[in-house]
């Protein structure tokens, strides 16, 4: 899609601040619509808050062929439609900027540009779970087949609790964050806040670098295992507090401090329980442990067993 | 019939006049009785449908909905494009196919264990709402295909999965083993890509052209997570 990045609206960085002191303003860039010019309308409206009816007025309008549509409720189709408005290429670009996170790379600005969707945070905690229910599933049957005697099931529990502890994950940690952040606000005037989706936006796609790492985590070297969760766990963490920093260094920096850590803590518990719960550490062990331990008890038995006549 | 007196040539020579003025002169003569026929054309197949499928035997009707579903099965066999699974959509054929696939994943649970394969509601509840979900993303990202055509299509293109599930099974009386294993996993492999290729080849017209990959890569994970359930599958 080359000839539409050359017709998309690349900003600034002035535009990049006032972006971020007005959060609620939309730039809608109508390179698909247009081919001689590229026109750019701002919208500015009242916050898109998940299920609330925003009233939309047109600010500085530049472009003549943009129309004014009443905004759709919650309870419409379209309104859920408009969540969904991003092709191909757009939702791969935000991939891409989810795994290459680098400071002063705001995700919200820069990626998302004020037009968050939920295709992405969906169908990435939708692959999650499954990728790892299915290579937890794998690494049983590669077990087996190095020691039969491992009992192998197919273990389809293991979907469901995927499904739902990635699903909880992600949609009630950034609502917790959100109303966090929004509640902050209220004491200070001046932090440009992002809304529900676009949160909810940065944990999906934040959670896209656990992918590969999940299936890299077949190979049955430990330390190597525990390398590459430290990696995605690094990327991933990095890419959610350089997006946060701006919105929350304005604040107190206890608050500030305490706020991120306990992101970062969140999630190195959740790649932490995944590689426990469904990587267990194969049983292989306990048919080599017992066996050292069975020659130290030999001489004890040898002893307590004359000692229970006496006693009785 | 009718008698209406009607003076069109005078508007256009005396334009003083009102437009219509001729309409006050008309009357109808009390004399003339009004009769007439009225006949509503029905066409001759539709009378004829509406009789016969009451009448008709209930081994014929069941032998046209086999029939239909069927030369469906036929469709997604030999995909081409085709409009006919699109357009006379019927979901018998996905509840057969699901309910045959749940039924040959279940496991002879004697034992009672816990982590065991998926049970028949699981199985039920994977292919049904995993359809869904895909439909209403297409319908999401503006695709333009009614809802229940999409699950017809995305329900009667399990019928390789179901195919391989059967061969599986027969597969898996000759013991298990690692050649075994291989030959499995190459056979649910080639039906994989055969379900998502003919699934393909019905739904990706219906998107519009950017978002084709977003539209078809949940359907991808659709067949995948059906595959994987029948390559685990232990007797």
């Amino acid at each position: 899609m080359a000839a539409a990045d050359d017709l998309a609206f690349h900003e600034f960085q002035e535009a990049t601040n006032l972006l971020a002191e007005t959060p609620d303003a939309a730039t809608t860039s109508q390179s698909d619509k247009l081919t001689s010019r590229e026109h750019v309308a701002v919208v500015v409206g009242e916050g898109v808050g998940y299920g609330a009816e925003e009233e939309e007025e047109e600010g500085d309008k530049t472009s003549l062929l943009q129309e004014e549509k009443p905004q759709p409720r919650f309870w419409t189709f379209d309104y859920y439609q408009s969540f969904f408005d991003v092709d191909t290429s757009q939702v791969l670009d935000r991939i891409k900027g989810s795994l290459l996170p680098h400071p002063g790379h705001n995700f919200v600005r820069h990626r998302l540009r004020n037009r968050p969707d939920l295709y992405g945070p969906f169908w990435i905690c939708a692959t999650l779970a499954f990728v790892l229910a299915v290579t937890g599933n794998l690494t049983l049957v590669l077990a087996q087949r190095r020691d039969p005697s491992i009992h192998y099931s197919p273990q389809f529990h293991k979907v469901t609790v995927a499904g739902i502890t990635i699903y909880c994950y992600a949609w009630l940690v950034p609502l917790a964050l959100w109303g966090f952040l929004r509640w902050r606000q209220g004491t200070r005037e001046r932090m440009g806040l992002y809304t529900f989706l676009e949160t909810v936006c940065v944990y999906g796609y934040s959670l896209f670098v656990f992918i590969p790492t999940v299936v890299l985590w077949l190979i049955p070297v430990q330390w190597l295992q525990w390398l590459f969760g430290a990696l995605a766990l690094a990327l991933s963490a990095a890419g959610l507090v350089f997006t946060l920093w701006p919105v929350v260094r304005e604040d107190t920096r206890l608050v500030a401090a305490a706020l991120l850590s306990a992101v970062v803590l969140l999630h190195a518990l959740l790649a932490l329980g995944c590689k426990l719960y469904f990587f267990q550490p194969l049983p292989l062990q306990d048919h080599v442990v017992p066996a050292p331990q069975a020659t130290p008890l030999s001489p004890k038995d040898l002893l307590s067993t004359p000692a229970r006549p006496l006693t009785t | 019939m009718a008698e209406a007196e009607e003076s069109p040539g005078e508007q256009e020579t005396s334009p003083s006049k009102p437009l219509f003025a001729g309409l006050s002169d008309i009357s109808i003569s009390q004399d003339i009785p009004i009769e007439g026929e009225i006949t509503i054309p029905v066409s001759a197949r539709a009378h004829e449908r509406n009789s016969s499928t009451l009448n008709e035997s209930v081994r014929h009707t069941i032998m046209r909905d086999l029939k239909a579903v069927g030369k469906k099965f036929m469709h997604v066999l030999y995909p081409r494009k085709s409009n006919a699974l699109l357009r006379d959509w019927d979901l018998w054929g996905p509840l057969i196919l699901c309910v045959t696939l749940a039924l040959m994943l279940q496991k002879n649970s004697m034992d009672g264990e816990k982590d065991g394969g998926p049970q028949f509601a699981e199985v039920f509840v994977v292919v049904w709402f995993g359809a869904v979900t895909i439909t209403l993303n297409s319908k999401l990202l503006g695709g333009n295909i009614s809802f229940f055509q999409s699950l017809c299509v995305l329900g009667y293109c399990i019928l390789p999965l179901t195919v391989a599930m059967l061969i599986c099974r027969l597969l898996l009386l000759a013991g298990q083993g690692p050649v075994n294993f291989m030959i499995r996993l190459f056979v649910v492999l080639v039906m994989f890509s055969w379900s998502v290729i003919a699934s393909t080849a019905f739904l990706a017209d219906s998107q519009p052209p950017n978002r084709k990959a977003l539209a078809v890569y949940p359907v991808f994970l659709f067949y995948f997570v059906i595959s994987w359930m029948i390559l685990t599958f232990t007797p």
